[in-house]
């Protein structure tokens, strides 16, 4: 049985051509690009045109491009990097709905002194505009607010909270690990001073990410130790890999206008289908303003773990925000950040498609997922509580 | 095959998914509704009693893989036990009956121990109650 991939948002397939594009750079160009002979300025010259190739993924200059070991790593340099460099103020507002890799750098930066605001979301994941305006004061140094949602794919106003940043002086850093390579994002457009991305959400290789720096931006190195990444980041450059991340930004670029439409009509198929198929839905997110290949719902009286299961006997691997399936036995708090019940947050179910999800594998979801619902609802003991 | 399935002993996969007992007992004896409050699993357990031996066992449950197939283990464990033979079940028995349980879902099993001391201590209730009413009657 052919496997059917539907989890595009935890981790994505390197793309042949990526991976193609890497391997000269493994034992033959092999060089350290901060030595000063031709072996070593093969490999800094292969670094410095995969940052050109992410600049242009989000319109930036080269030389705003740090490369990271991923986007956690990213997260941490933006966050650390501008709470130390600006000793004055202590206080950084973010989203409740935000990455792990945001929420625990921020809770670890609580614990020694900062003061940290946990914005609220309205019932579609929206963070508002007013809040960030209003929860603003002379000792913020960062607002950190996330492109598009992880587990809800709902996209925020990003302009809009970056200008409100710019306005207040504010540095103004956004988590775009899941937008970019998948929707159109221009720095200088947005106006953001600092943005997170990941290779490996883009058909690029796993352990590479950037972080993009406007120039003028105050932070602290993350990496204390050689000049390289123009101080920013001691240590020797991943080559193979911020090769595949540059030829994969490219592609990205490349393929995206096509892909958007693709994608967002897969999404909206299986989204309406399953709202149809099946009672007991809610589709978590907001309806338009979200990512192209995100579909999250929660479906009635269901657990997560046990439809995931479930599908990967029909061999297709989706994802759910039901404690049961993480080992912190915690409810994702994306979900109940948006007002669900514990028991709506253990019924979620994320598919997310991408570059090589076809028609007919949203159809095979169509036909085994009512089944395997019904299945399980037959044996769930809510469903009679609710009669 | 790999995946999610490689998480859990080839027993629990069959009680996953082939449960047994699932569903409901008209007029049961005893009933056990709990609800693991760290992961929010739910299970009812129904028990039907004769002389003192368990004669049936039905379950419900929402919740995952490892508390589908516990659920469903210690219904095939019970039926046929008597009372006390069924009250010396734990959490543990029914893990190792299921060939084990990966540590992060042992919290699972206390679901289906904690059932079933509610679906016994629910019968011994019911059991008194019915004593009395006889009692009202004869006098």
């Amino acid at each position: 049985m052919k496997r059917i991939y539907l989890d595009y948002a935890a981790t994505t397939p390197t793309h042949r051509d990526v991976v193609k594009a890497m391997l000269p750079y493994f034992s033959d160009s092999f060089g350290n690009p901060s030595s000063i002979y031709s072996y070593g300025q093969e490999s800094k010259g292969a670094v410095e045109k995969a940052r050109e190739q992410v600049a242009n993924l989000i319109s930036a200059h080269d030389e705003e491009i740090v490369f990271t070991s991923g986007g956690t790593e990213a997260d941490n340099f933006a966050i650390k990097g501008v709470a130390y460099a600006n000793p004055e103020r202590n206080h950084i507002i973010i989203s409740s709905i935000e990455h792990h890799a945001v929420i625990e750098t921020c809770k670890f930066l609580e614990k020694r002194g900062f003061e940290i605001t946990y914005l609220p979301v309205d019932k579609d994941g929206l963070v508002d505009p007013d809040d960030v305006r209003k929860t603003i004061t002379d000792k913020t140094c960062l607002i950190s607010i996330m492109h598009a949602n992880n587990e809800i794919g709902t996209i925020q106003p990003i302009k809009k909270l970056a200008t409100i940043a710019r306005e207040a002086g504010v540095y103004f850093h956004t988590d775009a690990v899941q937008a970019a390579g998948q929707i159109p994002i221009n720095v200088d457009d947005v106006g953001v001073d600092l943005l997170s991305m990941s290779a490996h959400k883009l058909y690029g290789p796993k352990g590479v990410g950037a972080l993009y720096i406007r120039k003028g931006t105050r932070l602290v190195p993350f990496m204390h130790g050689g000049s390289q990444e123009n101080d920013r980041r001691g240590s020797t450059e991943n080559v193979p890999g911020i090769v595949g991340f540059g030829k994969a930004t490219a592609i990205a670029l490349e393929a995206m206008t096509g892909e958007i439409e693709r994608q967002t009509r897969l999404r909206d198929h299986l989204i309406t289908s399953i709202l149809e198929q099946i009672d007991g839905v809610r589709l978590n997110g907001h309806p338009t303003k979200r990512l192209p290949n995100n579909v999250n719902v929660s479906i009635d009286y269901v657990e997560g773990e046990s439809m995931l299961l479930n599908l990967d006997l029909e061999n297709i691997c989706a994802s759910t925000g039901s404690a049961c399936s993480s080992s912190s036995l915690e409810a994702s708090h994306v979900l109940l950040a948006l007002g669900l019940g514990h028991e709506q947050a253990h019924s979620s179910l994320r598919f997310t498609v991408g570059k090589w999800t076809t028609e007919e594998d949203i159809n095979r979801v169509l036909e085994v997922l009512p089944k395997i619902v019904a299945r399980l609802r037959a044996m769930s003991p809510l469903l009679k509580s609710h009669k | 095959m790999p995946d999610i399935q490689s998480l859990y002993s080839e027993k629990v996969m069959d009680h996953f998914r082939n449960p047994r007992n699932v569903g409901e007992i008209e007029n049961p004896d005893g009933t056990g509704h709990v609800g693991n409050p760290i992961c929010g699993d739910i299970m009812e357990l129904y028990i039907k009693v004769n002389g003192n031996t368990i004669t049936d066992a039905k379950f419900k449950t929402f919740g995952c893989g490892a508390a589908i197939a516990t659920s469903s283990m210690v219904t095939e464990m019970i039926i046929g036990k008597t009372i006390d033979e069924a009250l010396e079940i734990s959490n543990k028995t029914v893990a190792e009956a299921l060939g084990g349980l990966p540590a992060a879902k042992m919290h699972c099993s206390v679901l289906a121990e904690d059932a079933l001391r509610s679906a016994i201590d629910d019968y011994h209730s019911k059991q008194k109650k019915g004593k009395s009413k006889a009692k009202a009657k004869k006098k």
